[in-house]
This record gives structure tokens, C-alpha cells and sequence, in this order.
């Protein structure tokens, strides 16, 4: 019996009882779509993890503040907010031989204004490691120089986006543009990002040096002396991460003056806790549908083989016909396998369609992150493959066991 | 196959030597349903085999028929030892050396009449147009070519048989093995049916006919008479 000719029987068999066979297929609907989600978040997880850990590097680590919030938030004066300073940056520098960049940071928000296009956009004061820290380069002019660092200058450079609003098409570096009130001469043009790991526009930013921004921009604040929000230290192997994070924390404990067993002022974070509370809140979700796939799946190739082994008792005159006019029990087995596979595969198709429906759905209005490819859907169609295959085996079996002068005098 | 016509008409189709068959052979519950039974039948012959129930001729049947194998002797079905055969084998052989009628029918209900001739067609290598083109033409020589397209419930008893014959004689088997093809049948119908069986004998088939009813044997060339696992020739009829 050729393929086409199994199938076509097959075909022509559950079409006799399509209702049942609609019914039986819908486990592994749901298995096959709960796969589908499944995989899809997981993937999706995934790349957005291998997007941040490409973003900031393996050997990076960051410190910050340790923000303490008072009950009933009620708000803390600025210094408590702003327990780093450029000499711990420095500090770490000097004592920690591991350390190959530290750089203290500063944020805020501005408005950019050249002519008369002016655009918000978020800036950062920066320290000359910072390119090394973020491996970031420029597209366009010759950066910030050395004296630029001093403070005294009025140098900053531009992200892709702030660069597009403001210039278009003409050539931005040497042009004079305005932080809020503040005339700034444009050193440079930052390489072009793209979207980062959060899905933020990561060229939307101005970068100038962190001596200026704290004079010029965050000026009216009142900050400690010195005071930076946060350090970002780049070691020179991966291999001495946790070591180099030891040695920071005893380093600034001792500098801040804690008492042993009294609570940080800071924090160090590094790429692996980013990367596992990234993963921890997808994790649940995973193991829930993976759960529910498996069970499903289960549960359907249960209905599958329960529904072939209804159908061998019913047609079992039609089997026993078929074998006197030459069917073999291999014909008569691969004819029954058809029809199993043919509901987990009708099943899996469906699933697939509601799978990748919800997984876009689920990329859309939920907060998980999504990536559907092929490979899932190739997944999936095998898993409904297997399915049918593994619970559709013993009914055709049983089928072609049947001794045909026996299935011949059934009623 | 070859059609059968085409055959010598004198080389045996079905031969048995001694042949015996023994259920649960060894317990209590033995019985020995077939005892040193021979039989010849040539091409073209037309048989009854008659017997009451329980004298072992739907065992006989079953042999005959390649369904089982003999517990003793030899059955060379078409000069083929069905002994040395597995149930693959033995399927291939009754393909292409037995159609089968059954006194039930035993017609698919969803099916056309058209679709239940072709249906044997299915587990031979047969292209799906000449299949439709051999149907056809089998539901004609059985009188019933205005019928192709309508399903067994739609057709009479006897129609129901016709296309059952149509369907044994659809891979070209040299015998057909009817087993009480008119036991469902009123009589008239019975006669038809049994007109067509000499029909098809004198076009060359090999018709085996297992019935009880001593009237319907009668329009066989030969008849052999079962009783208690053994096969006897009545005397010769035509």
C-alpha cells in the first residue's frame, strides 16, 4: 500500500467519526500550543539575556547606592541617596590590582536644543573608561580630550538618535547645542546601538565628562562633594569576578566606615544576578507550561490510543475483510499508525497555529519577552509526530494481531 | 496474475494430502476438526463442499481459504505449501488466489459499490486510474454497472452479493471461495447468484462452494460431503 494510499484511507476513516476525531485531537491542541508558548518565552528569555550580557560584558560589575527607604516614604536628603564618590572609584583603582577600568557615572535628563530642533533625551557624566566599560566607540569626530575631564571645559558627544533629531543630515560635530541653558560644543557621534537588552533606545543619550556634568547640570543639587550614582568596574579576567567583588565590598565597607553587621550604603551587582533574576521570573512560567504541555501531551496520546483501540473493536469485521482479501498485518498495522498520526498531526498543526497566536499574544500584552522561530514549529510538529506514533503503536499493533477467521465472525 | 482462462485446466488449484487439523492439540480441550482429508480441484471446476455444522467444513473453508494453516498434511494452494508461509506470505497468496464471498457480504457501509470492488485493489501495486477502469468492469460482469456509485444499504441482498463477487474477482484470483453465498438470500435470488457462480466456472474460475443446504450444492459440478472431520465424494452431480 503506497503512502498516498494509507493516508487516503486514513483520511477516509476519520472523516466516518470526524467529530470523535476532532474531540481526540484536542489534547494535543493544547499540548502542542502550550509547547509552542513554552519554548517561545524560553527562547525569548534567552535572547534578551544574551543581549544584556553582550551589552554590558561578562567582566563587569556595577556598584551602587543602597538606597535605604525610610517608612511611609517619606523622602531622605540627597546625601543619603549619593553614598559613592569618585575617590572610592579612584580607590578601587589604586587597590585592587584585578581592576582594569572603573568609571563613576552621573544621570539625568535634558533638554537638547540646536537651532531649532530640540529633542529630550537622557545624558550621562562620564569618565574616560566609560568607553572601554560599555566597549562603545565613536562614529563621528575625536571624543572627549584629556582636558576635558578637568571640568572646565564644554565638551559632549551624542547618541545615534539625539544626533538624527537634532542634525539630520548635517555635520553635527564642532556645532554649538544647549543641555537645558548650558552652551555645549558636539566632540563626537556614538556608534549607533540600537535597542538594548530592557528594549530602550540605547543611542537616545548624551554623554559629557563627569567633572562637567557635576558642575553644569546637576550643579543646582546640592551633591556631596565628589559624589557620583553609580561605579562601573570592568576586571581584567572573568575568572576573578567574585574575588574582585570581595575585595570592592571590604574595601568600601572600610572606606564608608560600616560596622561589621550594619547594613551596606552600596551595592555591587554583577552580570550573573542581572542575568538570574532575569531568568528566575520566566522560569515559572516555563516550568508551568512545560507542566501542562507534558500532561496534555500525555493525556492526549491517552485519548488517541483509548479512541484507535474503540475503533479496532469496532471495525474489527473491516479488519478481518481486509486481511482475507490480502491485506498483511503490516498493511493493516501502518493503516491504523496513519490514523493515530493523523489526529496528533491535524492536533499538532492547530496547536501550532494557537501556540504561535498566544506566544505573539503573550509577547504583546504580557511582560514576557518572545522569540518564535521555525525551530519551535518544527519542534512541536515532531513532538505531535511522536505522540501519535508512541500511543497510536500499540492499537494498530493489537489491529494486525487480530486472526482474521476470528475478526471474520465478529458481530 | 494470469487470468485464470489462460491456465491449464487440467493442473490442480487446490490439493490437499492428508490434511488435519487439531485446536488446542494437547489439553482437554482438543478437538480434531479436520482428519486426513485430500482433495483435488482443477482450474475451472466447480465444488460444493456440504456438511452440517460442526462437521468441519468452515475449518476446511479456512484452510482452503489461507486464513489458517493445517495442524498435519500438506495444502499446495496453487502449487504453493501454505506451510512454509508467515501471515505476510500467506496474505500475498490469498491476494492474488482467493476471493473470498461470504454469506454476510461483509461490504465496507461507507463505501460505494464501486469502492468495495476496488478496495482489494488497494494492497497491490495497481495505479488508482486502472483501478477505477477494473472495477468498473467487474461490477458489469456481475450485471450491476448502473449501480457503481451507490452504497450497500441502497442495494438489495442479492446486488449486495453481486458486488461481493465483484470484489473476489477484482485481483484476479483463480478460485473463488464462497461460504453459504446464498444463506442470507431468498430462494429466487439464491438461484441468480448460483447462475452467476456457473457463469464464472464456465468463463474459467474455480468456484468452491461451502454450504449445509443439499439443493444449493446441487448446482455444483462435484460435491463432497464433510462428517466428523472427513471429506467424502458424493456422487457426482453433472
Amino acid at each position: 500500500m503506497s503512502l498516498l494510499e494509507v493516508l487516503r484511507t486514513a483520511v477516509f476513516a476519520l472523516r466516518g467519526n470526524w467529530l470523535r476525531s476532532a474531540l481526540t485531537s484536542l489534547g494535543v491542541i493544547i499540548g502542542i500550543a502550550a509547547v509552542i508558548v513554552m519554548v517561545s518565552v524560553g527562547q525569548g528569555t534567552r535572547s534578551e539575556i544574551d543581549k544584556l550580557v553582550s551589552g554590558l560584558g561578562s567582566n563587569r560589575l556595577d556598584i551602587m547606592p543602597n538606597t535605604r527607604r525610610a517608612a511611609g516614604g517619606v523622602r531622605m536628603s540627597a546625601s543619603s541617596f549619593y553614598t559613592l564618590t569618585s575617590r572610592d572609584a579612584e580607590a578601587i583603582r589604586e587597590e585592587i590590582p584585578e581592576v582594569q577600568y572603573v568609571g563613576g557615572v552621573l544621570r539625568g535628563n535634558t533638554q537638547v536644543v540646536f537651532a531649532e530642533n530640540n529633542w529630550a533625551a537622557g545624558w550621562q557624566g562620564v569618565q574616560p573608561d566609560w568607553f572601554e566599560l560599555e566597549s562603545w566607540g565613536l562614529a563621528l569626530g575625536e571624543g572627549f580630550e584629556s582636558r576635558d575631564y578637568g571640568g572646565s571645559t564644554k565638551a559632549v558627544i551624542l547618541g545615534e538618535t539625539v544626533r538624527r533629531e537634532l542634525f539630520g543630515e548635517e555635520d553635527p560635530v564642532g556645532q554649538s547645542i544647549r543641555l537645558g541653558r548650558v552652551p555645549f560644543t558636539v566632540a563626537g557621534v556614538l556608534e549607533p546601538k540600537g535597542q538594548g537588552g530592557w528594549g530602550q533606545d540605547q543611542d537616545d543619550v548624551v554623554l559629557v565628562p563627569l567633572e562637567t556634568a557635576r558642575r553644569r547640570l546637576m550643579g543646582a543639587m546640592g551633591l556631596p562633594p565628589g559624589a557620583v550614582q553609580q561605579i562601573a568596574v570592568g576586571v581584567t579576567r572573568a575568572e576573578d569576578l567574585d574575588y574582585v567583588q570581595e575585595q570592592i565590598e571590604a574595601l568600601l565597607r572600610q572606606r564608608h566606615a560600616i560596622q561589621p553587621g550594619a547594613e551596606d550604603d552600596f551595592r555591587v551587582r554583577n552580570i550573573a544576578e542581572i542575568v538570574a533574576t532575569r531568568t528566575q521570573t520566566t522560569r515559572l512560567m516555563s516550568l508551568l507550561l512545560a507542566a501542562v504541555a507534558t500532561i496534555s501531551l500525555v493525556v492526549g496520546g491517552i485519548g488517541i490510543m483509548n479512541i484507535m483501540l474503540v475503533s479496532v473493536t469496532e471495525r474489527i469485521r473491516e479488519i478481518g475483510l481486509r486481511m482475507a482479501v490480502g491485506a498483511g498485518p503490516s498493511d493493516i498495522r501502518r493503516q491504523f499508525l496513519a490514523e493515530a498520526m493523523l489526529i496528533s498531526l491535524i492536533g499538532g498543526a492547530l496547536g501550532i497555529a494557537i501556540g504561535v497566536v498566544g506566544a505573539l499574544l503573550v509577547g504583546r500584552f504580557g511582560a514576557l519577552p518572545v522569540v518564535v522561530d521555525l525551530k519551535v514549529v518544527g519542534l512541536a510538529a515532531g513532538f505531535s509526530v511522536a505522540t501519535g506514533l508512541f500511543f497510536g503503536y500499540y492499537p494498530a499493533r493489537k489491529a494486525s494481531q487480530l486472526d482474521p477467521i476470528e475478526a471474520l465472525r465478529q458481530q | 496474475m494470469s487470468r485464470a482462462a489462460v491456465v491449464d485446466s487440467r493442473a490442480a488449484v487446490i490439493e490437499t494430502h492428508a490434511l488435519g487439523k487439531v485446536y488446542s492439540p494437547g489439553t482437554e480441550a482438543e478437538v480434531v476438526a479436520l482428519r486426513g482429508v485430500d482433495l483435488c480441484i482443477r482450474h475451472g471446476e466447480f465444488v460444493a463442499i456440504m456438511g452440517p455444522s460442526g462437521s468441519g467444513k468452515s475449518t476446511l473453508m479456512n484452510l482452503l481459504g489461507c486464513l489458517d494453516t493445517p495442524t498435519a498434511g500438506r495444502y499446495l494452494c496453487n502449487g504453493v505449501d501454505v506451510a512454509t508461509l508467515d501471515a505476510e506470505q500467506l496474505a500475498v497468496l490469498r491476494r492474488d488466489t482467493i476471493g473470498f464471498v461470504f454469506q454476510g457480504f461483509n461490504l465496507l457501509p461507507r463505501m460505494t459499490a464501486l469502492e468495495n470492488v476496488a478496495m482489494p485493489m488497494a494492497y497491490t501495486g495497481i495505479a488508482g486510474a486502472e483501478r477505477v477502469e477494473r472495477a468498473r468492469q467487474a461490477l458489469e460482469s456481475v450485471g450491476l454497472g448502473s449501480r457503481e456509485s451507490h452504497r450497500p444499504s441502497e442495494l438489495s441482498g442479492g446486488q449486495q452479493q453481486r458486488v461481493a463477487i465483484a470484489r473476489a474477482l477484482i485481483n484476479r484470483a483463480p478460485v473463488l471461495l464462497a461460504d453459504e453465498p446464498t444463506g442470507a438470500l431468498d430462494s429466487r435470488t439464491g438461484e441468480e447468484i448460483l447462475a452467476l457462480f456457473r457463469q464464472l466456472r464456465d468463463s474459467g474460475h474455480t468456484v468452491v462452494l461451502i454450504t449445509h443446504d443439499a439443493e444449493v450444492a446441487a448446482h455444483a459440478d462435484r460435491t463432497y460431503v464433510m462428517h466428523d472431520g472427513e471429506l467424502h465424494l458424493e456422487g457426482a452431480s453433472a
